[in-house]
């Protein structure tokens, strides 16, 4: 036990995600001995990204204003939404340069065994866009595992019928792979998957 | 560091550091078997895609001071097309939550194996109806843990029934001597529902039930529910997500 500022700040970094008791007093150590400015920078930092961040009230990626940059732009294709579990996720699809649709951030993935549903997502809000823009495509883009896979089905029952179409992202073999180490579920839908090459 | 080989079904896992995940399993050989598989969540991981829920997989282990760690995994039957729809998916989930709930690490549990094998099963086929096999596995796998909904005779007394009184708490139908005076009757049809949903072995008639006597269904499969959340004390999360007609 340290003395009271020191333990304070040893059992704040410890109530962060992955970060223990010994994590915790190495960073708070860490920080001890760093210059006062940049100790301030980390701390001015918390409390800036706690006063302005918030939740874009179209997509609900996260965003500094009403709407998120993405949702801002109208070079974006209004006609195509991407629904993803997570804001990370549009980080990662952005990161591709390949997408030039908007986005919906569901908030999770439904897991009825964790009591998630439906209602716990912005699935309403989802639905409220499909009202209200001229979305012609959703791509589901939720994770590859049994959470997301439930979440996509139930998606798509419910849009379907919408008249929108709905697409789901591909999984198949990652590049750089060799084929004998790929496993059964994984090369199986790459072969459902599988495209035709141009001449 | 000792390595043994194991069959299991995949019941969850939780996410672990960066890349990493504890999977649970039910082993036919060892009971519960809470283990580490490195790497998985990466695309590209050599056996992640083997290791999601409801897989039936052959696995390498070594054992670990806490956790036992895979280091191989073959897969016996991905059971995909549970996964694949969302109904399924939901009733596979009931089937696995109630199986970590009841199974334990170290205690070799294969009647409960081969009946969470045969439940995959019967959702992968891709049932109209996933719901009637959701209410007959949870009978049964209470029934396999010393739990069984009795309706050949009274629950009380033995006396040989058919009898017309039905009680979560006693563990089956009661006769009318020993129903507590109040208690209504009920219909047939529901204690030969719950009788079908209770016995061992029988898939194959059951969606024929839920079709055909709708209502018979829905009050045994409340049965079902309640007995299995009464006598194991604990409530099944998953259990409303399943759909129903």
């Amino acid at each position: 036990m340290y003395e009271g500022a020191v333990q304070d700040l040893i059992d704040e970094l410890g109530r962060l995600p992955g970060v223990g008791p010994k994590s915790a007093q190495r960073i708070a150590f860490h920080l001890m001995q760093a210059d006062t400015a940049d100790a301030s920078r980390l701390a001015e930092a918390i409390t800036q990204v706690k006063a302005t961040v918030r939740f874009c009230q179209r997509c609900w990626n996260i965003s500094e204003a009403e709407e998120c940059r993405i949702c801002r732009d109208p070079r974006r294709d209004e006609a195509v939404v991407c629904v993803v579990e997570e804001a990370r996720d549009v980080v990662a699809i952005e990161r591709t340069r390949e997408y030039r649709g908007r986005y919906h951030v569901l908030g999770g993935a439904i897991s009825p065994i964790d009591g998630v549903g439906p209602d716990e997502l912005h699935v309403k809000e989802l639905l409220g866009r499909l009202d209200d823009e001229p979305v012609e495509e959703l791509i589901l883009a939720t994770n590859p595992n049994v959470e997301g896979e439930a979440t996509a089905s139930y998606l798509s029952r419910l849009v379907t019928p919408l008249g929108v179409r709905v697409t789901r992202l591909a999984s198949g073999l990652p590049v750089g792979g060799d084929l004998d180490y790929a496993d059964e579920v994984t090369l199986g839908r790459a072969f459902l998957g599988r495209r035709e090459l141009g001449v | 560091m000792a390595t043994y080989r194991e069959q299991g079904i995949v019941l969850r896992s939780y996410k672990l550091g960066e890349t990493d995940r504890i999977v649970h399993l039910h082993t036919q050989g060892r009971g519960k078997v809470r283990a580490v598989a490195k790497g998985v969540r990466r695309p590209g991981s050599r056996f992640g895609g083997r290791l999601e829920a409801y897989s039936h997989v052959d696995l390498q282990l070594y054992e670990g001071r806490n956790l036992d760690v895979i280091n191989q995994a073959e897969l016996l039957a991905s059971h995909a097309a549970v996964r694949a729809d969302f109904a399924t998916s939901a009733g596979a989930s009931v089937m696995v939550e109630l199986v970590d709930l009841v199974a334990q690490e170290g205690e070799r549990d294969n009647a409960l194996f081969l009946l969470l094998r045969a439940g995959l099963q019967a959702l992968d086929a891709g049932p109209a109806d996933p719901a009637v096999f959701v209410d007959a596995f949870l009978l049964r796998a209470a029934s396999i843990v010393g739990f069984h909904a009795d309706t050949a005779a009274c629950a009380v007394c033995r006396r040989p029934g058919p009898h017309a009184f039905l009680s979560v708490k006693a563990g089956g139908t009661l006769c009318s001597d020993c129903a507590p005076p109040g208690t209504r009757a009920v219909d047939p049809a529901v204690i030969a529902g719950v009788g079908l949903l209770a016995t061992p072995g029988e898939w194959a008639s059951l969606p024929a039930f839920a079709r055909d006597d709708a209502l018979a269904h829905r009050t045994a499969a409340s049965y079902a529910r309640a007995f299995v959340e009464h006598h194991l004390d604990r409530r099944l999360r998953g259990y409303p997500a399943v759909p129903r007609g």
